[in-house]
C-alpha cells in the first residue's frame, strides 16, 4: 500500500549558470522517509530545497523539469508558493528557533495562518511539542526563550514549530549533524513516530542514521541521482559501484 | 650596518608611536581644559535655570530642552525612513543591482555633505519651498512657517543623520541570521510578514543603537540649524512646531563670539560646552555598549 | 556497518516497535481532508495587498537618499539661480520678480522679533561681518577693509582690476555681474556690494592645506602604528580614543580653539593675529583625524595576511614590513582617507567660523585671518534679505561647496575600490 506522494521529472537546477542539479527523476511515498545521501556539495540540499521552492528565494536561479505532489505541478505558474511552504514542512541543519519564548515559536506558523484564539493556539502548542517529544521538557517554560534550550531540545523544538502548521510533507536537512548520540537518537525515534503521520525527506551524512531511519535511499554524486531504491537494498547491494565506495565509506 | 638600520626602525616606529601619543594628549588636553574652564559654573542649577541677566548669569535650561526637543522631532522623522531604507538595501534589493549601488552611493554621498550645505537646503526647500506654499494654502499667505523653526530645522537635522541611522540598521538587520528568515519563509510566511515579525524585532537593538549615534551627532550639529529656527535668546519654551529653539551648540557659538560680554560669560560658555560634551559622550557610549552585546549574542 | 543496523522493514517485522498498533491505524483517518491536500484551488495563486503595498512603500522610501540628494542639488542652485539671469535683466525689480514677494516677508519677519536673531542681537556692530572677532580678541584685523567707508578700497583697489566696478558706479543700486564673481574682494554688505570669491576660495584652500598636512601625517602615522606595531591592548585603547576624538561636535573643537589653543599658539609663534588660519587649520585637523585615521587603518586591515607574511618570512623586519609592505599596499584605502579629510574641512562650517579670524583677505601668510566658503554661508546667510544678490551668491558658494565635496566623495568611491580591487584580486604587484 505505497502512496505516491512525490514525484520528480527530469529535474535541473541551475545557480546562474552553475548547474547543481542535472535531470534527477524519482519517486518519494506517503508515510515513508525518503533518504538523500552523498558527498558534500552534490546537491542535496539544493535538491530538498526544490520540493518547497525555497530555492527561489536565491536570486539568478532556475528550475527545469517538473515536481509532482498529490500529481499536482508545484512549479507551475499559478502555484501559490507562500501556500504551498504551508503544506510541506522544513527542518533545518542548523537548529534555528526564532529569539521568542517556546510558546511563540510554536504559535508563530499558525498566527501567520489567522489562528488567534488562544486556545486553540494552546492546544496546537501542545499538540505540537508533543509530536516533537519535547512537551514533557518544556511544558512548565512555555515563555522562556528558546534559544534557552539545548542542542537538541532546539532541533526538536524547530520540528514541532514545523509541525504546528499541520504539514504533510518534512523535509529535514540534516537534522541532527549538530546533535549528541542521545539528542540524535530521539530524533531518530522522532522520525519514526512521525512518518505514520508524513511523508518525510531527509538528508543525512550519517549513513547509519540513513540506515536507521530511512525506508527508501538516493545517492546524489554531483549533481546527479546515481542510484534510488529501498533502503536494504541500497546498503547491503547497491548497483552501482559509486554508491558501494560512498556508502562503504571509500569516497565522500 | 645593523646598527645603523636599527636606529632608522627605531626611528619610524618612534614617529608612529608619538603620532598615536599627540591625538591622545591633544584630546585629554582637550578634555582636561574644558573642564577646569567649567568647573566653576557647571552644577545642577546651571542645567535647569534660565538664563539671567542678559545671559550673562543663570543656566541653560532652555537650550537643553531645545536641542532635547530638537532631537526628538529628528528621530520621529529619520528613523523610520532610515530604518525602512535599511531594510530595502538589505531584504528587497540585490546586492548588485543598480538600484541598491545608487542608493548606497546616495547614502554615503549623504554622509559626507557638509553640514552647512544641509542648512542651505533647509532653508531654500523647508523654509522657502514648503513653508511658504503651506502659508499660501492653510495660512492665506500670512507669514507663519516660511520662516525658521523647530520643525524645519529638526527636519534639516534628520537629513543629516539619515546615514547614520542606516548604517546601523543595516549592520543589526545583515545580524539577524538567514536561517531564520527561512524558517519562517518555509512555515509559509510572506516575505513582509518575515521581515515585520522576524527581522525588525532581531534589529531591534540595531535601530536603537542607530537613534542613538544619530541623536548624538543631531545634538552636537550647529551648522544645519544656523538659519533654519536656531534662536539666540527665546524667553519662553517652545511650544509649538512653527515656534524657534535655542539649543546647546548654537549657545555655545553665540556666547563665544556674538556676545557683548565674551569674557565675563566664559565660565558658562565652559559650562555649555561640558554639558554638550557629556551629553553626545554618553550617547555614544550607550550605543557602544548596546553594539558590543549585541555582537556577543 | 551491516548487521548491527537495522532496517526499518526488519523492524517491523522484530516488532522492536509498536508496528500493529501503527499499521493498524489509517494514517488518513487523522487528517482532514479538505485542509491540506496538494489541489490546484487549494494553491490557487493569491493576491496579497499588503504584501504588495509594503514593497512599493519600501521601495519608494529607499529612494528617498537618491531624492534628497537630487533636490539638494535643485534647490541650492535654484537659490543661487537668479545671478546667472541678473546679467541680461540688469535691475533689481526683476530680481525680485524671480523670487515670489511673498519671500521679502520673511525678512521682515526678522525685525518683528529681533531678539530671536544672531544678527540683530544687542550689539549693532554685529551686522558688520569680521568686527565680531575684532571684537573679541582684541585685536585689529586690518580694519580699513571692514565696516569701513567703502571708499578707501574704491580707490585703492577697485578701479583696475575690478570689472563690475564701473558697472555699479553707474547703477548703484543692486546691479550684479557674473563676472564680478571673480574679483578680489568680498564685501556683501556696504553700499557697493563686491561679491570677489577669489579671497574666499583661497582662504578655504589655504586653511584646507595646513589642516591635511598636519592631519593627514598624524592620522596615517597614527594608523600605521595602531596596526602594525601596537600591542593588542593599546590597539583596544586606540580606538575608543579615536572613536571619542570624533564625537566630539565641531562647535565644541572650535570653542577650544577659539578660547584655548589661539592664544596657546599665539604665544608659542608669536604672530600678530590670534584667530588666523593656522588656528582654524590645526582646529580643523582635529576634526579630520578620525575620518583619515579610521579609513586608513581599515584598508591596512583590509590586506591580505599573507603579504606581511611574505615579507616577514623573507626575513624583513617589522618595521620593514610596515613601511615598505603595508603602506605601499594601502596606498589608495590612504588616499581615499585623504579625500574624505579634505571633504570634511573644506565644508567645516563651525570651526572655520569660530577659529579663522573670519577676515577675507586675501594673502599668502597663514598667520593672517582668512574666511572661508562655508564660514561666509554661516555668518551671512541669517541676516541676508531673502533674494537679493547677497543671498543668492551665497547659495552659490553652497553649490560650490556641495559639487567639490560630492565629486571628491565620488572619486574616493570609484576610482579607489577600482584600484583597491584589481591589486588584491589580481597579481600581488
Ligand atoms: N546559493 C548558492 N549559490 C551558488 N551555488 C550554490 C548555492 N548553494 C549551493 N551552491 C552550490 O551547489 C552545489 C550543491 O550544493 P548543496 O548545498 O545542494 O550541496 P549538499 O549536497 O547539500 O552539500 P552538503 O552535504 O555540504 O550540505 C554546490 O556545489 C554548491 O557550491
Ligand atoms: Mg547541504
Amino acid at each position: 500500500m505505497k502512496e505516491l506522494k512525490i514525484e520528480t521529472r527530469n529535474l535541473s537546477f541551475y545557480y546562474g549558470n552553475k548547474l547543481a542539479l542535472n535531470s534527477v527523476s524519482f519517486n518519494m511515498y506517503a508515510n515513508h522517509v525518503t533518504a538523500l545521501i552523498g558527498p558534500s556539495g552534490c546537491g542535496k540540499s539544493t535538491f530538498l530545497r526544490t520540493l518547497n521552492r525555497m530555492n527561489d528565494l536565491i536570486p539568478g536561479t532556475r528550475v527545469d523539469g517538473e515536481i509532482l505532489i498529490d500529481g499536482l505541478n508545484i512549479y507551475d505558474k499559478d502555484i501559490d508558493v507562500v501556500n504551498l511552504r504551508k503544506k510541506i514542512g522544513m527542518v533545518f541543519q542548523r537548529s534555528n528557533p526564532f529569539a521568542k519564548s517556546i510558546y511563540d515559536n510554536i504559535t508563530y506558523g499558525p498566527k501567520i495562518n489567522g489562528i488567534h484564539k488562544k486556545e486553540v493556539l494552546d492546544e496546537i502548542v501542545e499538540s505540537s511539542l508533543k509530536k516533537a517529544a519535547i512537551w514533557e521538557e518544556v511544558k512548565d517554560r512555555l515563555d522562556h526563550s528558546a534559544l534557552g534550550l539545548s542542542g537538541g531540545q532546539q532541533q526538536r523544538l524547530c520540528i514541532a514549530r514545523a509541525l504546528s502548521v499541520n504539514p504533510e510533507i518534512l523535509l529535514m536537512d540534516e537534522p541532527a549533524s549538530a546533535l549528541d548520540p542521545i539528542s540524535t537518537g530521539k530524533i531518530e525515534e522522532l522520525i519514526f513516530e512521525l512518518k505514520k503521520t508524513f511523508t518525510i525527506i531527509i538528508v543525512t551524512h550519517n549513513m547509519q542514521q540513513a540506515a536507521r531511519v530511512s525506508d527508501y535511499t538516493a545517492f546524489f554524486y554531483m549533481g546527479e541521482m546515481v542510484e534510488y531504491g529501498k533502503t536494504k537494498k541500497i546498503f547491503t547491494t547497491p548497483d552501482k559501484k559509486q554508491t558501494e565506495e560512498y556508502i562503504t565509506g571509500r569516497f565522500g | 650596518m645593523k646598527t645603523s638600520k636599527k636606529i632608522t626602525g627605531g626611528l619610524l616606529i618612534g614617529i608612529t608611536g608619538f603620532s598615536v601619543f599627540l591625538i591622545i594628549a591633544i584630546l585629554i588636553f582637550m578634555l582636561v581644559m574644558i573642564i577646569i574652564g567649567a568647573k566653576g559654573e557647571f552644577s545642577w542649577k546651571f542645567i535647569t535655570q534660565f538664563p539671567q541677566n542678559g545671559m550673562t548669569q543663570g543656566g541653560i535650561f532652555p537650550a537643553l530642552f531645545g536641542t532635547a526637543l530638537m532631537v526628538i522631532i529628528m528621530s520621529v522623522a529619520a528613523v523610520p525612513f532610515g530604518t525602512i531604507t535599511a531594510i530595502y538595501l538589505t531584504e528587497y534589493a540585490h546586492e548588485e543591482s543598480i538600484i541598491s549601488k545608487s542608493i548606497r552611493f546616495a547614502v554615503r554621498t549623504l554622509a559626507v555633505v557638509p553640514s552647512i550645505i544641509f542648512g542651505l537646503f533647509g532653508l531654500g526647500f523647508f523654509i522657502k519651498f514648503i513653508g511658504t506654499g503651506m502659508d499660501n494654502m492653510f495660512n492665506a499667505g500670512q507669514l507663519k512657517w516660511a520662516q525658521p523653526n523647530i520643525l524645519w530645522a529638526s527636519l534639516t537635522m534628520a537629513l543629516l543623520t539619515l546615514p547614520v541611522v542606516i548604517v546601523s540598521v543595516e549592520e543589526a538587520i545583515k545580524s539577524v541570521p538567514r536561517e531564520m528568515r527561512d524558517a519562517s519563509l518555509a512555515l509559509g510566511a510572506t516575505k513582509w510578514q518575515t521581515i515585520r515579525k522576524v527581522v525588525i524585532p532581531g534589529a531591534r537593538s540595531g535601530i536603537l543603537t542607530g537613534t542613538i549615534l544619530a541623536i548624538s551627532r543631531g545634538a552636537g550639529e550647529v551648522a544645519p540649524i544656523l538659519f533654519t529656527g536656531a534662536a539666540y535668546y527665546l524667553a519662553k519654551l517652545p511650544t509649538s512646531l512653527s515656534d524657534q529653539f535655542m539649543s546647546l551648540g548654537y549657545h555655545i557659538y553665540i556666547m563665544s563670539t556674538q556676545s557683548t560680554n565674551v569674557d565675563q560669560t566664559l565660565p558658562i560658555q565652559f559650562a555649555t560646552t561640558l554639558v554638550l560634551l557629556l551629553l553626545t559622550f554618553t550617547l555614544n557610549l550607550s550605543a557602544i555598549l548596546i553594539r558590543v552585546r549585541l555582537r556577543k549574542k | 556497518m551491516d548487521t548491527k543496523i537495522i532496517f526499518p522493514e526488519d523492524r517491523e517485522s522484530l516488532n522492536l516497535h509498536e508496528t500493529e498498533e501503527s499499521t493498524a491505524m489509517d494514517p488518513q483517518g487523522q487528517k482532514d481532508p479538505n485542509a491540506f491536500v496538494f489541489t490546484k484551488e487549494s494553491l490557487k495563486k493569491k493576491i496579497r495587498p499588503s504584501e504588495f503595498l509594503s514593497e512599493k512603500l519600501i521601495t519608494g522610501v529607499a529612494f528617498l537618499s537618491i531624492a534628497i540628494i537630487v533636490l539638494i542639488f535643485f534647490f541650492v542652485f535654484r537659490e543661487a539661480f537668479p545671478i546667472f539671469t541678473q546679467k541680461e535683466k540688469k535691475s533689481e525689480t526683476q530680481v525680485t520678480a524671480v523670487i515670489p514677494e511673498k519671500y521679502g516677508d520673511t525678512s521682515s519677519g526678522n525685525t518683528v522679533k529681533p531678539e530671536q536673531y544672531g544678527a540683530e542681537t544687542p550689539t549693532p556692530e554685529n551686522k558688520e561681518e569680521g568686527k565680531t572677532e575684532i571684537k573679541n580678541t582684541g585685536n585689529v584685523i586690518k580694519p580699513e577693509r571692514y565696516g569701513v567707508p567703502e571708499d578707501s578700497i574704491q580707490e585703492s583697489t577697485g578701479e583696475e582690476e575690478y570689472t563690475g566696478s564701473e558697472i555699479s558706479q553707474l547703477t548703484p543700486a543692486e546691479t550684479f555681474h557674473l563676472s564680478s564673481l571673480f574679483g578680489k574682494e568680498w564685501m556683501p554688505v556696504s553700499e557697493r556690494p563686491r561679491y570677489g570669491l577669489i579671497p574666499l576660495i583661497v582662504g578655504t584652500l589655504k586653511v584646507t592645506l595646513i589642516a591635511i598636512l598636519f592631519a593627514a601625517p598624524l592620522a596615517i602615522l597614527a594608523a600605521l602604528f595602531s596596526v602594525a606595531f601596537a600591542p593588542h591592548w593599546l590597539r583596544e585603547t586606540i580606538k575608543p580614543a579615536i572613536e571619542m576624538l570624533a564625537g566630539f561636535p565641531s562647535v565644541v573643537i572650535g570653542f577650544f580653539a577659539l578660547t584655548i589653543m589661539a592664544t596657546a599658539l599665539q604665544a608659542v609663534f608669536g604672530y600678530e593675529t590670534r584667530l588666523n588660519a593656522f588656528v582654524g587649520g590645526i582646529a580643523m585637523a582635529l576634526a579630520a583625524i578620525p575620518i583619515i585615521f579610521t579609513v586608513t587603518e581599515d584598508s591596512m586591515n583590509a590586506i591580505p595576511e599573507t603579504y606581511s607574511e611574505a615579507s616577514l618570512a623573507l626575513g624583513a623586519t617589522r618595521w620593514q614590513t610596515a613601511f615598505f609592505v603595508v603602506l605601499p599596499a594601502a596606498t589608495p584605502g590612504i588616499f581615499a582617507a585623504v579625500l574624505l579629510g579634505i571633504g570634511r574641512i573644506f565644508g567645516e562650517t563651525m570651526i572655520a567660523l569660530m577659529a579663522t579670524g573670519n577676515a577675507a583677505l586675501l594673502s599668502a601668510n597663514p598667520f593672517e585671518s582668512v574666511r572661508t566658503l562655508a564660514a561666509t554661508i554661516g555668518a551671512e546667510m541669517a541676516e541676508v534679505v531673502f533674494g537679493d544678490t547677497h543671498y543668492s551668491v551665497l547659495f552659490l558658494i553652497g553649490a560650490l561647496l556641495f559639487v567639490f565635496t560630492f565629486a571628491l566623495n565620488a572619486i574616493a568611491e570609484f576610482y579607489v575600490k577600482g584600484k583597491l580591487m584589481k591589486r588584491f584580486q589580481g597579481k600581488l604587484s
